[in-house]
């Protein structure tokens, strides 16, 4: 389970560039929960994912995970409760490693790391064997360099890497949008099968709205820094991507613009 | 070139093959500009000649060398994460503040070990000279087991997350490895090595002198830059072992060039001649891509 309360986060405050990003963001995922998140450019989704990631602290407002509370807590030492997807395929790898050593990183993630080997024999079995089910023919490229990889599978590598190790939240930053339409779907099919499969409370930032309705149980909609629409069950299975955008110029009492959010 | 001039190039090599490794550690994995060996070099010589001329055992006074060598290379790591300033800028700092404090720990410019007992001393013969010979052995012998020791470090989890936060910190992060935490300590072998490196260069030369660390930074990354143009960096392992041949070439060719007496270069060239090859192994590698690149253009 995830709660942000009241989350405020303003960028270059006191100065002419004063952007405030976050503005009183409150939102709660129950435990099992896939919720997709859209939101047209500015409208804080990025901030909010690296606030509850740790990459960036908020203002105001506290953050809970599991009960625990983490607002104080830097990156690095949440990572053992929240695994995550970059929007670059380069972001989320380290390219110089071999294939086998990045997924050793992940195998280690939010625990003490000490001086015994870092790929172990019993890890490569079990690396093959997850490798195995992405069909990509990378279980016989262990000792690779990331680097060789195209971007779509790096980026199937790191979602396999995100599940790894169990976590609490899983983060997922646009994984696809750096994508072609073609692996963009594989890898979202991917998503939804690792998702479902860990039973993973995730959070999936999107730039498109079909891909909004289309994965996951709940989506919801920011705008200037706060939740202003929130659909699940019933009413979101019943929508549709035009519904969506009248209820999000009801809800904001504007006429947005069509080139706000891109149509998927 | 004399066998005896040679074996000299080779020991100075070995010498600075410790330096290089510490170097790889500080510039090229942790992505590190590290400027602290010109100081933490003639630190680990200045902690190692005054033990060694107070009496003390040779191989305590290389290992508290290195200690202090780590705790510079800590504060130049502290000074950058902590603090905040420029990692070039940091190093700078503990460097010129480190000429200070070598001044103090020697007491004076420099330190006579002459016919002082050397980590070399139980090996050599007091019948025939043997030193031109030991001594590169004995140093072989310690840079052998610094290499394979880095080697098996660097795949183990800490010193993967190590590699990890050199290469991609952001991604480190998000594994749980405290970035901060990697670097002070990658920091700290990294000028551990450099130290070392100092300690026993004072025991080869008979004595520290305060002006020892100059230029120390500049042959380090030579023998990186020479290493990477040597072999592919296909391993870590292979990696260490091109640090280390390019530490031993990058002597070797020193003292080729400075035996060679039609071109007329003396010892005190010898700094222009590290500045030059250090200037064409950088711009060589770029060249031959270009070359490659309008090679390819033509085919294509």
């Amino acid at each position: 389970m995830m709660r942000a309360d009241n989350l405020f986060k303003t960028f270059n405050p006191g100065t002419p560039l004063e952007n405030p990003v976050l503005r009183g963001l409150s939102l709660t995922i129950e435990s099992g929960q896939f919720v997709t998140v859209i939101g047209s450019n500015g409208a804080g989704k990025s901030t909010f994912l690296n606030a509850i990631s740790g990459d960036i602290g908020p203002d105001s407002g506290s953050l809970f995970i599991d009960g625990q509370d983490v607002t104080r807590q830097s990156a690095w030492q949440r990572a053992g409760l929240v695994a995550r997807v970059f929007q670059d395929p380069l972001a989320g790898t380290c390219e110089g490693l071999t294939i086998e050593e990045n997924l050793a990183l992940a195998m280690q993630r939010g625990q003490g790391r000490g001086l015994s080997r870092a790929v172990k024999a019993s890890y490569r079995e079990q690396f093959r064997a997850k490798l195995a089910t992405l069909k990509l023919g990378l279980e016989n490229r262990l000792g690779d360099r990331m680097g060789l990889l195209s971007g779509g599978q790096r980026q199937a590598v790191s979602l396999l890497m995100a599940s790894l190790q169990p976590s609490r939240l899983l983060l997922l930053d646009e994984h696809t949008a750096a994508l072609d339409p073609k692996t963009a779907a594989f890898v979202l099919e991917l998503t939804d099968r690792i998702v479902s499969e860990n039973q993973l409370t995730a959070l999936m930032v999107t730039h498109s709205m079909r891909q909004a309705l289309d994965h996951g149980h709940r989506t919801v909609m920011l705008h200037q820094g706060r939740v202003v629409l929130d659909v699940s069950g019933a009413e979101r299975s019943r929508m549709d991507v035009p519904h969506l955008l009248a209820m999000f110029e009801q809800t904001r009492g504007e006429k947005l613009d069509d080139d706000a959010l891109l149509l998927g | 070139m004399s066998l005896i001039s040679m074996m000299g190039a080779l020991e100075i090599g070995l010498i600075f093959a410790l330096v290089a490794l510490g170097v790889l550690i500080s510039f090229r994995l942790l992505n590190f500009p590290d400027l602290t060996a010109d100081g933490s070099f003639p630190l680990g010589g200045a902690v190692a000649a005054v033990l060694i001329a107070g009496g003390h055992d040779p191989w305590l006074a290389c290992g508290l060398a290195a200690i202090a060598g780590a705790a510079a290379g800590w504060l130049t790591a502290w000074l950058n994460v902590r603090l905040g300033i420029l990692q070039l800028l940091a190093s700078i700092l503990v460097m010129i503040a480190l000429y200070s404090i070598n001044l103090r720990i020697m007491g004076a410019p420099n330190v006579a070990l002459i016919g002082l007992p050397t980590v070399f001393t139980p090996f050599i013969s007091t019948v025939s000279d043997n030193a031109w010979l030991i001594q590169p052995a004995v140093l072989a012998v310690i840079v052998i087991i610094a290499k394979l020791l880095l080697d098996a470090f660097f795949a183990s989890e800490a010193g993967l997350a190590l590699r990890a936060t050199g290469a991609n910190p952001r991604m480190a992060r998000a594994q749980g490895i405290s970035t901060d935490r990697m670097t002070l300590a990658g920091m700290a072998l990294s000028n551990a090595l450099i130290a070392l490196a100092g300690a026993l260069y004072v025991q080869t030369q008979g004595g520290a002198d305060i002006s020892m660390g100059i230029g120390t930074i500049v042959v380090g990354l030579a023998a990186v830059i020479i290493g990477e143009t040597l072999l592919p960096p296909r391993s870590l392992w292979l990696v260490t072992l091109a640090t280390v041949l390019g530490a031993l070439l990058y002597r070797l060719l020193i003292a080729l060039a400075l035996n060679a007496d039609f071109i007329g270069l003396q010892a005190q060239d010898l700094n222009l001649i590290t500045a030059v090859l250090v200037g064409l192994a950088l711009v060589l590698p770029k060249i031959k891509s270009k070359l490659r690149k309008k090679q390819g253009g033509h085919t294509a």
